[in-house]
Order: C-alpha cells, then structure tokens, then sequence
C-alpha cells in the first residue's frame, strides 16, 4: 500500500513540466475546417446548399446569361418536379433504413391508369384519376407488407415488386401511349397539374411544381412536427430499440412504404401534366433518379438521419447541372459524368460529417 | 403382382405421353429476340411474327431484353435457341456490336439468323438483315423539311432530339440521313454532334419517350430561342417535344415537327397537325417475312438475299403527311392509317 502511494508520488514528479490537465472531450477550436465540420454536423442541409449556390454561380458564369434568367431557373425547377416527388417518397423510405426501387414502375402504373381507363374504357375521369391513386397506395401497401410482416429485406422486396409493376405497365397499357389530344378530350382533369402561373420576370410555375412543394411541406410537417414523424426516424435509427421504447415498428414500416406508394401516385398525376400523355415508355431511370436526389440531399443510406429538404436541393442540383452543362454546350456523356462525380462527393462529406459524431 | 402391373401400366402410359409430347413439339423450333417488351413496335412485331409462324406450322419462342441496351438477356436468349435446337431466329440486337460473337455460335451451330431493324456491326456479322433504312427514312423527313422551308432552309435553326448517349446505329443513321436530306454536312457517319453548321443548335438525348423529348426540347429552346424545326428519334420523343413547344407557345407551327416510326398515334399526331411529316416503317412485314424465310432455310437450306444494291433486305419506309412537298414522294395521313403499327 504504501509502496503504491510512493509509486504514485513517483508517477506525479515525473509529469512535472508537462500537461497536466484532466482528460476532456475536445471542444473542437482550432482550425477553420473543424469548425466547418461542426457547423455542417449540425446543419447537415446546409452542404446540398452549398452546392447548389456554387453550381448555379458556375453556370451564370458558364453559360451566360441564358442560365441565370428567371424563365430557365423555373424550368429547371419543372424539370425536376418529378424525380423531386419520387425523392419525397424514397426519403421516406431510406429514412426507415430501407430503399424503394419500385417508385418509378409505381408512378408510371398509376398514369397508365388514369390515362386508359379515361380514354381507352370511357370511364369518368374522376374516378379513373382516384384509381389511378388508389393503384399507387395498394402497390406501397404491398411492399410494406411484404418488408414489415414477411420480413423480406426492402431492396430484395423492392427489386420484385419493380420488376412485377413494370410488367403489370406492359399489360395494362398494351404497350400502347394514350396520346396527350386524346386526354385533353377526355379528361382534362388529369393535365391539370400541367397548367401554369406565369411570375414576373418571366418565370414559370406549374402546377405540378407547386403541388410537389406543397407535398414536401406536408411531409417535412409530419416527419418533423408529429409523433408518428419521429417514430420513423427512431425506427431508422435502431428498430430494435424503437421497439423496446414502445414504437409499433410495423405499423411504421407499412405506413411508410404505402405513403410512398400514394405519393408516387400523385407524381403520376404531375407526370401526366408534364409531358400530357400516359407513356409506358420512359422513367425507366426514375427510381435510380430519386435514390441520386436523396444521396446528395444529404440522406443517410443506413437510416435515421437525413432531411427532406435536403432531398429538393438534391434534385435541383441534379437539375442544375444537367440544364447548365447543356446550355454550356457540353455533350450528354459528360452530364452523366457530373451526376456520378456529385453522388460520390455527396457521399464523402456526409461520411466526414459523422466523424464528429464518432 | 397387382401393384407392379400398376406400375407397369403408369410407365406405359408415362412413355405413351412422352411420345405425343414429341409428336407434337416436332415443328421446327424459331425464336424472336426483340429489345423490349414496353414499346408497341416490338409489340407488334411479335405478333407478325407469331401470326406468321402459326400459319407455317412453326413453334415460335418469343424472348426480349429488359430495356433498350440490354445485351445480357439477349445473349442468354441466343444460348437457349441454340439449346433448344431450333432452326434459327430473328433478333432486333439491343447492342449491335455486342451481340457479334454469340450471333456467330449461333451460326456456327446452323441457326439461320436474321437481324432485324437494326443492322448489326459489322453487318455481314448475320445471315441476313430485314431492315427499315433508316438512313433512307431521315432523309426523306430532311428533304421534306427543307422543301417545306423553302428560301428559309438556308438560315433555319434545328433541334435534335436523339436517343441516347451511346448513338447506336438507328441513331446515328437517321440523324445523318435527316442532315443529308436537309443539306447539312456531317464529318464521320458513325457519330453525330460535331457538326460545324450553325443551323444546328444542338443535339439531347430522349430514350425515345415522351419525358425525355420534353426535358430535351425544353433545354434546346433555351438554347436557341429560335428554333424552327424539331428533329425527333421516333415520335414518342416527339410528343414530348412538342409539349415542351406549347409550353413555350410555338404550337402555332412556327416550329416544323418531324420525326419516325410511323406508328398509330404517331400518324395520328400528323393528322392533328403536331408532327409536320414521319417516315413510316414496317415492323409487322419485317417478323413476318422473317419467319418464311427460316420455314424456307429449314426445308431448302436457301438462305435470303439482300436487296440488289444494298447489303440489306430494304422492308421500305414511306413518307406521312398531310402537306406534301414536291420532289418529295409522300402519302397522307388516312392512308398512314391503314397501315400504321399499333
């Protein structure tokens, strides 16, 4: 005992003359890129803004004036209507840990339809357009079934479910466009969304725009501003604790992916405004499309951690640079190129972002 | 003893079906690979194919890839003709160069194969080639828009709308051929985007479809805000083009539409007035006149001839539309009707 505090008496002497302060979490000071890690920890979204701030001062800069006119901005925006409303609907989903690969066969089932049953089967267009809805919602409920209660892995269940939609597109459309003349006859009601307000300075809002911010809203109010909102992101997080707290995890994993199912429903109301026909063709790239705006939205694959708003400067950062490299004159193979190069920067910083954490 | 007698009877019986099962599956085996099963030009070749086989007594499989550049399922689809023993197949090659080395042990094996639409790279590669020329048929819709223009041909402002990043041969060939009918120099027939013409504003990509023709119609008119002609791949591309020009307020026929294919809602949309002029092709005649000439290689082993002067069996492209040029051969669109595919 004593040759111990001898010992210890020992060890003292021999830290004269260097630090001795008590062991302490690192309050971070120091260098600038610490602080930058700090702040972008703490505001995650900030990094997608960023980005899209510098893409958009490239490009002013790039491609001229063209760019940076009121009427492109907004275009750029109807241009990523779509694949933003999917990312609305994936965020959801990757929110919860899982992935949804079915959201673009499940949007275009869904215009198809609305479109057929209009004009090929002559049934009222009100209640073709609220099958067309309710076709969304049973597609997500069933991939909610099959991941929550059989208990399959939500990429295995997904990759399925997008292989069977794309075949039930084929079947119910015989492959056959339903023409945009023919819906404007029929039922005006489904291109409603494609109808548009003109702002000043010749910018051009559609409807299908304003729908898609006014759903984010709605989902940034429920994820962030209700109990079930948090339930989801606990779930992602860790379900097993989620569990144990209490959290009926099945019931969010169900309402999650049949949430997702109806928001991709309405994506198909937007698509058949944007482009007026209901087309089995194309979108076939539109769920990868999503996936891309949640990642570099910030969006952790691994669940629990993300935001939706970063999601919508994804997709305008996707956006941006596609409409900007075009208007710059660059061929489309390097556009793709750009998209990769985004994805995987996205990426980093995120995995640098959770160090701090670490 | 009663049990083996019932055993025996069950083998006979077993052996007796297996003997009407081959009866039966006797007709020569054909197959159809086509690229996908989403676009109604595939569609309905299959279905002149498999009405045609029906008539010939031949016993069709029908195989397509999962998208449009899906070379694998096609390669998995040749290896299972070739194991199934059948006489031989028709293919629209999702990858036409890709595809080369399996087509050759199929051909090596004995099929007869038959390409298609598109003619694979190089094209002797196959038996023989059924094909739309597609080259012919972008020059027919350029020589239309430049008769169509006049005087103002000369300072137009054109925007393609292409398929896809890879530029295969359909692509290419029928942007070129539009130039050339057109009047504007290309440098290498293979590959399309650096022309020097100013009358070229710039080319997108579409996939073919509807959402992509608008995205890429929007961001050329952002381009050149006075664009004037609108190029398109195939007339899906130019129904989203052409929403893209509403949107812009040029539906007014300030921007001249063309495009090919020649399927019904195509013509229907040169009837309405959104397409200006199409080049139709012929799909249904293609399968068909596929699967005689397998029936004929099976039974003679006479294999088809190309049309004199082309490396190709030419199944012809026709002009549609409602405002004929002079010069330029054309029917109107009732009777692009009548023959339209689907």
């Amino acid at each position: 005992m004593s040759d111990d505090a001898t010992g210890s008496a020992t060890a003292e002497r021999g830290l004269q003359g260097h630090d001795q302060s008590v062991a302490s979490f690192d309050d971070g000071g120091g260098s600038a890129l610490k602080a930058l890690q700090r702040f972008l920890h703490e505001y995650p979204t900030a990094v997608p803004f960023i980005v899209l701030v510098i893409g958009v001062l490239i490009f002013s800069i790039a491609a001229g004036g063209r760019f940076f006119a009121p009427f492109n901005l907004s275009l750029v925006l109807q241009q990523v209507t779509i694949i933003a409303f999917l990312g609305i609907a994936q965020t959801l989903v990757i929110l919860t840990a899982g992935i949804d690969l079915s959201v673009g066969a499940m949007m275009v089932l869904s215009s198809i339809v609305m479109g057929r049953l209009t004009v090929t089967y002559g049934v009222p267009v009100e209640l073709s357009f609220a099958l067309g809805l309710l076709t969304g919602l049973v597609c997500g409920l069933i991939n909610g079934v099959l991941v929550a209660v059989i208990k399959l892995p939500p990429f295995i269940v997904t990759l399925g479910t997008w292989s069977v939609y794309g075949a039930m597109v084929i079947y119910v459309s015989h492959s056959e466009t339903v023409r945009a003349q023919d819906i404007e006859a029929a039922g005006p009601l489904l291109q409603w969304l494609g109808h548009t307000i003109r702002l000043g300075g010749g910018a051009v809002l559609t409807y299908g725009a304003i729908a898609m911010i006014l759903m984010a809203l709605i989902i940034w109010y429920v994820l962030n501003r209700t109990a079930f909102g948090r339930h989801v992101y606990a779930t992602g997080d860790d379900d097993e604790a989620a569990r144990l707290a209490g959290i009926n995890t099945r019931g969010v994993y169900i309402a999650v992916y049949t949430l997702a199912g109806f928001i991709c429903s309405v994506a198909a109301w937007a698509l058949i405004g944007r482009i007026g026909a209901a087309s089995p063709l194309g979108n076939q790239t539109a769920n990868l499309d999503a996936i891309t705006a949640v990642v570099i939205g910030g969006t952790s694959l691994f669940g629990g951690r993300g935001s939706l708003v970063g999601t919508l400067f994804g997709a305008l950062i996707v956006g941006v640079f596609r409409n900007g490299l075009a208007l710059a004159g660059v061929d489309s193979l390097w556009q793709e190129f750009t998209v990769g190069i985004l994805i995987i920067l996205a990426v980093t910083i995120d995995q640098w972002i959770r160090k701090i954490s670490a | 003893m009663g049990k083996w007698n019932i055993l025996k009877a069950a083998v006979a019986g077993l052996a007796f079906y297996g003997a009407m099962a081959t009866a039966s599956y006797a007709a020569d085996i054909v197959g159809l690979i086509t690229k996908t099963e989403g676009n109604p030009f595939f569609v309905k070749m299959r279905e002149g194919a498999q009405a045609k086989a029906k008539e010939l007594g031949l016993d069709l499989r029908t195989f397509a890839g999962k998208f449009d550049g899906d070379n694998d399922s096609q390669v998995a689809a040749i290896e299972n003709l070739i194991s199934a023993g059948a006489k031989g197949f028709a293919i629209v090659p999702s990858d036409s160069s890709a595809i080369v080395p399996t087509i050759k042990k199929a051909r090596d094996a004995g099929l007869l194969v038959i390409v298609l639409d598109t003619p694979l790279d190089p094209i002797d590669a196959a038996d023989a080639t059924f094909a739309t020329d597609n080259f012919k048929a972008g020059e027919l819709i350029g020589e239309w828009a430049k008769g169509t223009l006049g005087d103002k041909a000369k300072s137009a402002k054109i925007a393609f709308l292409d398929l896809a990043t890879n530029q295969p041969s359909v692509d290419y060939l029928r942007d070129h051929g539009f130039m050339k009918g057109f009047g504007i120099e290309f440098k290498d027939l293979k590959h399309y985007g650096d022309e020097t013409d100013p009358r070229v504003c710039g080319h997108e990509m579409t996939g073919g479809a509807e959402d992509g023709g608008r995205t890429a119609m929007e961001t050329l008119l952002q381009k050149c805000p006075d664009v004037n002609v609108m190029y398109t791949i195939n007339e899906p591309a130019a129904a989203g083009g052409y929403q893209a020009l509403k949107a812009a307020g040029k539906d007014d026929g300030s921007v001249l539409v063309v495009s090919i294919d020649g399927g019904c809602p195509g013509v229907k949309n040169v009837a309405a007035g959104v397409i200006g002029a199409t080049s139709q092709q012929y799909p249904l005649k293609m399968a068909a006149m596929a699967m005689e000439a397998i029936e004929k290689f099976a039974k003679t082993g006479e294999k088809p001839k190309p049309t004199p002067g082309k490396q190709f069996f030419d199944t012809g492209a026709t002009l549609i539309t409602d405002k004929p040029v002079k010069g330029v051969e054309s029917i109107d669109s009732k009777k692009g009707l009548e023959l339209c595919w689907g």
